[in-house]
């Protein structure tokens, strides 16, 4: 019979090789799934996973990846911080929404003026605006004990309805001729927030979340409040009696994390996005979920993942358009990608043996 | 201006397939599992009817079939959860992108083909229709008169207690999952067979991630599940009924209400646990953890 | 995105796409698509994938096709046209309005790619425009709805209160009124273009209100299914929806893209494309009347297909005055016809229409 015993240290051999596995359990499976739908497995994995970064057209592709993972990284930081201290924030997709709102909101007040200070405004205004979104299942768990899973959630669904709302009435484009939308911010030079290095596809968002990654672990591994989140997680009870209050961590785990997903929110609508349209909204704070977990609630591993998740969706429109693969089997291979990548973690945290039940 | 006798059978199959998936996501995380998979089960399960129903012939044995694919669906979920002990929003999440993935692959066939149309039940509504609301007692029943339910919520309340008493927590939950799945797989099918008639890729719009809000708004019972799929789906019903009758409805605020009403409830009951200490009331102790044996 | 990274960035992509000769060697005319929806969505992304597949059945050899599907509007869209211009494709068809900025952005960028946006309103001198008078066919379904009703009641499912719904809307009004002066015309808004269960629940709703015939302006056949149930009629929306004919489904307005990309292809080819804004409808056969089926006596259907012959010979504009707002003011005097900005940008209902725009 096998047995689980749990690792005393997460074994570092198996971090690095666990998410090789994975990859290669996935380029299996998919290969196969790829096919039986009638196409080539080893040119499709070959365009998920190797042409965006080494392909003919790389030079394009490759800045795209840190586009598309700027966001997931920004918010999968946070996100891992109050993950560590079991503490979770599932609404990060409604602090996004609500910080790119609030960042957006500024820029058209003061549109159309070009102002120095517009831009930080606007940033301020969207950490502001995602800290205070995520501020509300904080002081709903710290005053009535309510799940700050659930508020949260709920608060994505009513994140969505305030875009719609914005985008057919107070942030209209009133040049729009009557469609939803708000102005483009990216024909907006002082609100703009444009590829900094040509070619590189970095905007500032790319360097905010580079910096997060970097301060996240700094945190967590040099300062004391990153001791009391980890002691926190490991064992409540205990922390508690050394003196750490979780009514601060709550407070301070969800809005740091809300304040993250709020800035990823305002750098994608002032540049990537654009405007603020009903579906601004596009999934990236559920996906940075994901993306914590498959780095493992570590900084440098939540870089790696958001950067594969990355690959994959850019591999994915790759292959669309040299194989015309199917989209929906892009999507299976995600899912599957994601499968294994959870499944195979269990090998970092326990050790498989044989033996009989005590 | 609006006729009830109208607009309650209309609220009646609007919330069927919320009701389906919200019962079935309620015995879910009432045995302390969170899976926010839904919507990929529900989609699954759309197809899966629907190609069966035409296959077939037969609408009903498309509801059976649904009920078994979103099962069978809902396992990997399990398997990553309770075998592989991965973490339950993460697994969640990616069950409902491989659910939609999945569908649509497999979909294409199906494309462009009409359902055998199902006649009507009493009061001109189905019998799937009725049997969602039948649930709803068979389900309370269930959860505070049987054996099996005491046990399925002590799972969910306290794992390590309901582990150190000898129940078999893991299969317990799986139990519950294959069983979410199926409900889920026929809240699906009830809008590709009975609603639209027809199969599309990304059908059911959403709905999943409904049914896990009204979870939430029904302090997890089976009651409360169906005043939460009512409530949810009246306001949609609602508020298109004042437009047909001419009454201009601030439509994104209106929809904002049940979310806000969600959260409220939420608040309340947590208040009074917190405060009054009154047990049995609330979100499952254990609901989100997951559970290894260390003995 | 400021003009100096503008042009540097332009530069750079310019010499990759040198550095690609694999890709621009190819003397077949590549034409990439991009489309916001699933090709199996069975309405809007579908029919403009049947365009696609008639420049391949018109061309053959000459030209060679690519799609990516699914595409949301914003970041995604800009990447994805530009990895179909970089992939060596000379005309590029972005098949939403969402994808409007991000066309102009890439086509600043790629200056010998050619560009067609549908619906949307920015050209520039490799991006034209191009959009179907959608409301010549709701004149003609709504001729067939004023006289199909008993109750006098016709109802309209509306995605999202913009122009082009709203144009629609008020054609089906007037034209159903001009055969049924006692019609009245409820409007349900969904804010969708595809949610069949809300679909579903809109059609129900204008049921209860006594609608006994109702068009629609989203995607799915879930409202057909409804008025199937509920003993009501409709008409098949984007594709032509035959499953439910001859009943609910009485007649449809079938989005035909094929002509206009096959004349655009055609055009790339022989070196005569330029941009421009097309707006083109039934006379162009862009805009397409399903087959009227038997549930319609033989002389409405005779009424409908007139008014569809004079619409598309150019001998009728469904808005031609005397025609007011419904706000009771002037709008066009008698024999005046609407200009295509004033429709273009329509945000108003004609007068006899009770309900609101909402704002």
């Amino acid at each position: 019979m096998m047995m689980l015993i749990p690792r005393t240290e997460t074994s570092t051999g198996w971090q690095i090789a666990t998410p090789i596995m994975a990859v290669l359990a996935t380029m299996i499976t998919g290969g196969l799934l790829f096919a039986i739908m009638g196409y080539d497995p080893v040119a499709a994995i070959r365009t998920i996973f190797w042409d965006p970064l080494f392909g003919p057209a790389a030079s394009y592709s490759r800045p795209q990846l840190l586009v598309k993972a700027g966001p997931l990284i920004l918010i999968a930081s946070g996100l891992a911080i109050g993950f560590r201290a079991g503490i979770w924030n599932i609404g990060a997709e409604g602090q996004y929404i609500i910080g790119g709102i609030c960042g957006a909101a500024v820029a058209l007040a003061a549109y159309p003026g070009e102002h120095w200070w517009l831009f930080p405004a606007m940033i301020a205004a969207g950490a502001f605006g995602g800290w205070a979104w995520a501020m509300i299942p904080a002081m709903l768990r710290n005053r009535f004990g309510a799940s700050e899973i659930l508020v949260s959630l709920m608060l994505v669904y009513v994140a969505q309805k305030v875009a719609a709302w914005m985008a057919f009435g107070p942030l209209k484009n009133p040049e729009g001729f009557g469609f939803p939308g708000s102005r483009n911010l990216q024909q907006y030079p002082s609100a703009s927030n444009p590829e900094l290095i040509a070619g590189t596809g970095a905007h500032w968002g790319v360097f905010a979340a580079a910096l997060a990654v970097l301060a996240t672990w700094v945190l967590m591994s040099r300062h004391i409040r990153g001791f009391h989140i980890r002691a926190a997680g490991l064992a409540p009870r205990a922390a508690r009696f050394a003196g750490v209050r979780p009514e601060t961590l709550v407070a301070f785990c969800l809005g740091l994390s809300g304040a993250l997903a709020g800035l990823a929110g305002i750098f994608e609508a002032a540049g990537p996005a654009g405007q603020i349209t009903d579906s601004f909204g596009s999934g990236y704070g559920f996906t940075a979920i994901i993306v914590a977990f498959l780095g493992r609630l570590n900084p440098v591993g939540i870089l790696l993942a958001g950067l594969l998740l990355a690959l994959t969706y850019i591999g994915g429109e790759l292959a669309q358009l040299t194989m015309q693969l199917p989209a929906a089997t892009v999507q299976v291979f995600q899912g599957m990608l994601l499968f294994f990548l959870l499944g195979f973690d269990l090998l970092t945290r326990f050790r498989i043996t044989r033996g009989v039940p005590a | 201006m609006i006729d009830l006798t109208t607009l309650i059978p209309m609220l009646m199959a609007a919330s069927t397939p919320i009701l389906f998936a919200a019962l079935g996501e309620l015995i879910v995380e009432r045995a302390g599992v969170l899976n926010l998979g839904v919507e990929g089960m529900m989609i699954v399960g759309a197809l899966a009817g629907f190609a069966t129903a035409v296959a077939t012939g037969n609408p009903y044995l498309g509801f059976v079939a649904a009920a078994v694919a979103g099962a069978a669906v809902s396992m990997v979920f399990a398997l990553l959860t309770q075998v592989l002990l991965a973490n339950q929003v993460a697994s969640g999440l990616a069950l409902t992108m491989f659910g939609l993935g999945l569908a649509a692959l497999f979909g294409k066939a199906y494309e462009g083909i009409k359902a055998p149309a199902m006649g009507p039940g009493p009061l001109g509504l189905n019998w799937i229709v009725w049997l969602g609301l039948a649930s709803v007692p068979a389900i309370w029943w269930f959860l505070n008169r049987t054996r099996p339910g005491l046990i399925l919520r002590g799972v969910g309340e306290n794992h390590d207690a309901a582990h150190g008493l000898g129940h078999p927590v893991r299969r317990v939950r799986t139990g519950a999952i294959a069983f979410g799945g199926a409900m889920a797989g026929i809240g699906g099918a009830f809008i590709s067979i009975a609603i639209v008639l027809q199969w599309t890729e990304g059908m059911t719009a959403g709905a999943g991630w409904i049914a896990l809000a009204i979870v939430v708004f029904s302090n997890w019972t089976a009651p409360g599940v169906l005043a939460g799929a009512w409530l949810f789906g009246g306001v949609t019903v609602l508020q298109l009924r004042l437009q047909a009758a001419g009454v201009a409805v601030p439509v994104q605020l209106l929809s904002m209400a049940p979310y806000l009403a969600t959260i409220l409830v939420l608040v309340l009951i947590s208040a009074r646990q917190k405060f009054s200490r009154r047990a049995g009331l609330g979100a499952p102790g254990s609901l989100g953890q997951n559970f290894h044996a260390l003995r | 995105m400021k003009r100096r990274q503008l042009l540097a960035s332009a530069a750079a992509l310019g010499a990759m796409s040198l550095a690609i000769p694999a890709f621009a060697q190819d003397e077949k005319l590549k034409v990439g698509f991009i489309y916001v929806g699933p090709v199996g969505d069975g309405g809007w992304t579908y029919q403009h994938d049947l365009g696609r597949q008639a420049i391949e059945a018109e061309y053959g050899d000459k030209i060679e096709t690519t799609f990516i599907e699914s595409v949301p509007e914003g970041a995604d869209a800009e990447r994805a046209l530009t990895q179909l211009a970089l992939a060596g494709n000379k005309l590029i068809f972005a098949t939403s309005f969402g994808f409007m900025d991000a066309v102009v952005n890439v086509a600043a960028k790629f200056p010998d790619v050619k560009f067609e946006h549908a619906t949307g309103y920015k050209r520039a001198d490799n991006v034209a425009t191009y959009d179907a008078r959608f409301y010549e066919g709701r004149a003609v379904i709504g001729t067939i709805a004023g006289r199909m009703t008993k109750s006098n009641k016709i109802g309209y499912i509306g995605s999202f209160p913009i122009p082009e719904v709203i144009q629609g809307i008020n054609s089906a009004y007037i034209h159903a009124k001009k055969v049924n002066p006692d019609v009245e015309m409820k409007v349900v808004w969904v804010y969708s273009w595809f949610d069949p269960a809300k679909e579903a629940d809109a059609a129900a709703a204008l049921i209860a209100e006594g609608v006994d015939v109702f068009m629609q302006h989203t995607d799915s056949t879930a409202p057909l299914a409804k008025a199937q149930e509920a003993g009501a009629l409709g008409f098949g929306q984007a594709s032509d929806m035959a499953n439910f004919a001859p009943s609910p489904r009485i007649s449809s307005i079938i989005d035909n893209w094929a002509p206009y990309y096959i004349k655009r292809v055609g055009a790339a080819l022989d070196g005569s494309w330029k941009s421009e804004g097309t707006w083109a409808g039934i006379g162009d056969g862009e805009v397409v009347i399903g087959e009227i089926t038997e549930t319609v006596p033989a002389e409405v259907k005779a009424e409908a297909e007139a008014l569809r012959d004079q619409i598309a010979s150019g001998a009728y504009h469904p808005f031609t005055g005397p025609l007011k707002k419904a706000d009771g003011s002037d709008w066009l005097a008698e024999g005046a016809v609407a200009s295509d900005e004033e429709l273009s940008g329509m945000n108003f209902f004609v007068e006899g229409i009770t309900a609101q725009i909402p704002q």
